[in-house]
């Protein structure tokens, strides 16, 4: 156990709908979104104690506790690195409660990230700014590097070069997400899978790494959680979601997304730096785990993921996934919910509740009998559990 | 679409990489090194996380490199720029990583460890803005 403390759980989740224009604005989808995981968990929106979100959110703590009538708010934290972060929120969250600084955490993230600013267009001032973990986009602005998509693919692009990984390569990732919101009500892509001949029929975003379909959805919604002491999480509502471990790097030089500069393009530091401490934390391997989310703003993060997490040497991740990594049935099914690119970009945060779900056993696309599950987003990752 | 040919953004200088820009205004390649332990960075930052000086200097640089990562952004379409343009990740004789475009090279022929040297293209407001071309064809 990864944490100390007290033994602490997830008990509760959240969301609004996703869509591409939710019609209302950010402070009102993270209010409806933490009350929602409040009345999942059966715990009064006043008994929240603590708040955690993303640096880069944009609703304040304090114009959520006034919707939620929060009276008492004892800790908040933020996380940087914008979706890469999202998992971070459940090792600050936890720790919080862990430490006993804090009972009942809410974490949540909202946004109107298509209609109402567009993060996946190209910019042409400044870009991003402190918390977001991409700090030097600046200087690729007028070399017409502009948008995630092509940050994303020049930090790709030597990893796939050395390994021979392919734009085919990376759709099986695509195929097997979608397969997975075909079937998942929530899904934006719900009851649209698609062929790896779609995804190699589908306009590049950028030659010759990314299509349209390697890449997430900008999306509107909501999404939250809870995280109480175990021992109180067994009186509540919910089948308590232990969390097992929960860590985070940041290496030297790194960025988030314009991740240009760390020395060894062919690998996902953060990530490899992460998976040991997590695994011992948790006292468990990466072949004990049930289901996955690994983060999927662009498909090439999710192989470099899993060869960092270890599930196989470098370079191999494509020779996994057309072998069935990822399947229900197979090893480590992933991102079941149809993930960042089948259901929606909630920065990460739709994928750890479905893991959530996964534990309860109350998944779209059930993993059968899961009971340990790992979430990763790069540089943050965390291992959770059935009590 | 205007008949006038677009031309890059102007940079965007900050207090840390005002130096480069300036440098290339004067064509100068410039590039940041610790003034005490004399080790290469980027980004530029006010102490080196070697010696922790907090001296440094600015120094004109060979302008050779290779490419170690590149990509052409194709959709939507970037900003300044008519056709996509190359973006590539340099790696220097100096031993750092830059950012530019390559330029006078058709992205089929691009390689990675392809040999490449420093030029200069003008931007909106004619400032100049470093990019790199393949040695072949300097």
């Amino acid at each position: 156990m990864g944490f100390h403390g007290r033994e602490v759980a997830i008990v509760g989740i959240g969301q609004t709908e996703f869509s591409k224009n939710s019609g209302r604005p950010e402070l009102q989808l993270a209010a409806e979104c933490s009350l929602a995981a409040c009345r999942d968990a059966g715990i009064q929106p006043k008994d929240i104690d603590g708040m955690v979100t993303f640096t880069i959110d944009n609703n304040d703590e304090t114009g959520l506790s006034r919707c939620l009538g929060v009276e008492d708010l004892a800790y908040t934290a933020r996380v940087p690195g914008g979706g890469a972060g999202s998992v971070a929120t459940l090792q600050h969250a936890a720790a919080a409660v862990s430490a006993g600084i804090a009972d009942t955490v809410l974490v949540w993230r909202a946004m109107n990230e298509r209609s109402q600013y567009r993060f996946g267009q190209p910019h042409s001032q400044g870009g991003p700014s402190v918390g977001t973990g991409a700090t030097s986009i600046a200087s690729s602005i007028p070399y017409g590097a502009q948008s995630p998509a092509s940050w994303l693919a020049l930090s790709a692009q030597n990893y796939m070069h050395t390994y021979g990984v392919t734009n085919r390569d990376l759709g099986l990732v695509t195929v097997l997400q979608r397969a997975y919101a075909a079937t998942n009500p929530n899904a934006f892509f719900y009851e649209k899978p698609i062929t790896i001949e779609d995804h190699q029929n589908s306009r590049w975003v950028v030659e010759p790494l990314l299509r349209v379909f390697d890449c997430c959805q900008e999306s509107d919604g909501g999404v939250a959680y809870i995280v109480t002491s175990l021992e109180r999480a067994r009186d509540l509502k919910q089948k308590p979601v232990k969390v097992l471990a929960a860590s985070m790097s940041l290496p030297t030089n790194h960025e988030v997304i314009s991740n240009f500069y760390r020395d060894d393009l062919r690998v996902m530091t953060e990530t490899k730096q992460v998976a040991p401490r997590l695994f011992k934390q948790a006292g468990l391997s990466p072949s004990d785990m049930d289901v996955a989310m690994i983060y999927d703003a662009f498909t090439p993060a999710v192989l470099m993921q899993i060869e960092a997490l270890g599930y196989c040497g470098q370079g191999e991740a494509k020779d996994l996934l057309a072998d069935g990594f990822g399947e229900i049935g197979r090893a480590l099914p992933f991102n079941t919910n149809g993930g960042l690119i089948g259901e929606a970009y909630i920065h990460g945060m739709n994928s750890m509740v479905e893991i959530v779900r996964q534990i309860r056993g109350t998944a779209a696309n059930q993993v059968s009998g899961a009971t340990t599950g790992l979430m990763t987003s790069g540089m943050a990752a965390a291992i959770v559990g059935a009590d | 679409m205007s008949d006038t040919p677009q031309k890059p953004l102007d940079p965007m200088p900050t207090e840390f990489d005002q130096w480069y820009w300036n440098g290339a205004e004067e064509g100068q390649f410039l590039g940041e090194r610790c003034g005490s332990c004399q080790v290469f960075r980027n980004p530029p930052r006010p102490m080196c996380p070697h010696c922790h000086s907090l001296e440094k200097e600015h120094v004109e640089l060979s302008g050779k490199g290779k490419v170690v990562s590149w990509a052409r952004p194709v959709h939507p379409k970037s900003f300044g720029f008519d056709e996509p343009p190359i973006v590539a990740l340099i790696d220097l004789e100096e031993g750092y990583r830059v950012l530019a475009n390559l330029i006078d090279v058709d992205a089929t022929e691009v390689r990675n460890d392809m040999a490449v040297t420093v030029d200069y293209l003008p931007t909106m407001k004619g400032r100049k803005l470093p990019v790199f071309r393949p040695v072949e064809n300097a």
